[in-house]
């Protein structure tokens, strides 16, 4: 019981301290904004671990963030072959693939007056979707290795992405295009010159969205059917096995594989939109 | 109604290259068929062929469509064969989460307005949980609660991935509706001598609708997403995700074309509901666009 009184008696102090930085004059710096959600999350650990130790959780319901810990550094070389066969192979490709064809075909259709009218509707309607819901479909066509994973990823990303791409290309305004055709410029360079650059600001957010998505396609298009590796995989045969401290080991990797895949398109985007209101700010 | 028209043509365009698909995909099996048989096939033969095999590599729509419609019209809605009744496992599912996402998102949201320490310690969480692959977790969850010890019924298992999806956009974005009003508005309210409880009733909780329903809309499309890969894992028999999924175990294509038809209907329909709901809100409330 002593765990439990423990964790709640430093859940208590840490929020205390939260308050009381919160109301000083320093709440405003930069460390005090890192340090104030970093206690948070450490205090939900440490009362998750006081939980499942001053309460006896069994392992089969909830482990301890410890015991995931403990798991996470013995089985380094498994997680690792599974983020590659799940992330580099299957996500990466799949993201690539799907968003580069995204913004091909949306400046392809942007030509098309006709066509945005037709493709913008549908696009945001089958981006509402269960997409994930084609997984079986595509792991019956290509096969259980990462090539049907990818296939999952570029459905999923495509249609965000593309929706973004179209916003983005009409988002220049008269004035704007009035300049460069004072200038005599050519379409490609109108758009190589001004409407591809005012665009990214929507494009890095459909890019954003999809880095998400990429992972959940990736993952839960194991659970159909994969090789004996992959996150997806581990996950559902530890599930099976029920051997909770690996799935969530597998579940810590796939977070921050994720805040990792959308911090690198965040940094992309403040070295590409530097000039947007949104990132001058900063 | 202008773009009607546009969206005809790339619908039909898409029904098109559908059907070409499925020649495309379908003729290698005519192919063998025919010369496993011994007899020569004709072009218009084999057409004909793909478009009507038991379990072709890629349905025709017409077969996709019968398929749904034997699906809902075909049986007794309380047959295991309906996809009304899987999809209304589905969608019970879906709206048991999605109600206590939405109320514990707005709860947590007013908490975060009203209290700078919950806003700089949780908001950071909330907004770096949008990048998680959570779905990730779904079979998990569902295995651990409708376990031995805990025997949770999986009605409410589910839910609870379709709370957890629910739940961080309508935080996010009610945070955002509920810091939408300015400063003049907020000042007006203080010479008022508004009390915080009044300025929540009368000014936040009204300006923040908007950014409400924005946020529901994309909610309730994860939560049919969520609930449907909460009901991909083993053990569940019923619901669209099952569905899917004992189509792939067995091939039979049409039958996972179809609950992946009757899915998306289900995620359009409440989306366009949600979308219905808020055009008469807001309607009502002066703030129609």
């Amino acid at each position: 019981m002593n765990w439990l009184w423990g964790a709640i008696l430093f859940w208590l102090a840490a929020w205390g301290f939260n308050a009381w930085l919160a109301r000083q004059p320093v709440a405003k710096t930069r460390a005090v904004r890192l340090f104030v959600p970093a206690l948070f999350g450490v205090t939900l650990l440490i009362l998750w671990e006081g939980i499942v130790r001053g309460l006896n959780v069994p392992g089969v319901i909830l482990p301890a963030p410890s015991v995931i810990w403990g798991t996470l550094k013995s089985s380094v070389p498994i997680l690792w072959g599974d983020f590659v066969q799940t992330i580099l192979k299957g996500a990466l490709s799949g993201y690539l693939i799907g968003c580069g064809s995204a913004v091909l075909t949306a400046v392809m259709i942007d030509r098309s007056p006709f066509l945005q009218r037709g493709l913008l509707p549908v696009g945001n309607f089958v981006a509402a979707l269960p997409i994930v819901g084609i997984a079986p479909i595509l792991v019956m066509w290509f096969g259980f290795d990462w090539q049907s994973k990818a296939a999952v990823v570029v459905v999923m990303v495509f249609f965000p992405v593309l929706v973004n791409t179209v916003a983005g290309l009409a988002a220049t305004d008269r004035m704007q295009r009035d300049l460069m055709a004072t200038y005599s410029a050519s379409y490609w360079q109108t758009l190589m010159k001004l409407r591809l650059p005012a665009a990214m600001p929507f494009i890095f957010n459909g890019l954003k969205i999809a880095t998400t998505l990429a992972l959940i396609g990736a993952i839960v298009a194991e659970f159909f059917g994969s090789p004996i590796k992959g996150m997806g995989f581990r996950i559902s045969t530890a599930v099976g096995q029920l051997a909770l401290d690996m799935v969530w080991a597998e579940i810590a990797v796939a977070a921050l594989a994720g805040s990792a895949f959308y911090g690198l398109v965040a940094t992309l985007e403040r070295a590409a939109t530097f000039w947007h209101p949104s990132q001058r700010g900063r | 109604m202008r773009s009607l028209l546009p969206i005809l043509a790339v619908v039909a365009a898409i029904i098109a290259l559908w059907y070409g698909a499925t020649v495309w995909l379908n003729s290698q099996w005519s192919y063998d068929q025919a010369a496993r048989a011994g007899v020569e096939i004709s072009f218009s033969e084999m057409v004909s062929d793909t478009m009507a095999q038991e379990r072709p590599v890629l349905p025709a729509p017409h077969q996709v469509a019968l398929g749904l419609w034997q699906g809902v019209a075909g049986q007794k809605i309380t047959s295991k064969r309906s996809l009304v009744y899987h999809g209304w496992i589905t969608f019970s599912a879906t709206m048991l989460g999605f109600a206590i996402g939405t109320g514990l998102g707005i709860l947590l949201a007013v908490g975060i307005v009203h209290d700078k320490a919950m806003d700089m310690s949780v908001m950071p969480w909330a907004i770096a949980s949008q990048t998680v692959p959570i779905l990730a977790i779904a079979p998990m969850v569902i295995v651990v609660l409708g376990g031995p010890p805990l025997n949770v019924p999986p009605l409410l298992s589910k839910a609870v991935i379709a709370a957890y999806l629910t739940f961080f956009p309508v935080v996010v974005g009610m945070v955002k509706g509920l810091r939408s009003p300015d400063g003049m508005q907020l000042d007006l309210l203080s010479t008022y001598n508004a009390s915080r409880g009044q300025t929540f009733w009368k000014l936040r909780l009204p300006a923040s609708m908007p950014y409400l329903f924005a946020s529901l809309k994309v909610a309730v499309a994860a939560a049919v997403v969520g609930t449907i890969v909460a009901e991909l894992p083993s053990g569940a028999v019923a619901g669209l995700g099952a569905r899917l999924l004992q189509g792939s175990y067995y091939g039979q294509t049409v039958q996972i074309w179809a609950a992946l038809f009757a899915a998306a209907t289900l995620a359009a329909g409440l989306v366009v509901i949600i979308g219905v709901i808020e055009r008469s809100v807001l309607a009502r409330m002066g703030m129609a666009r």
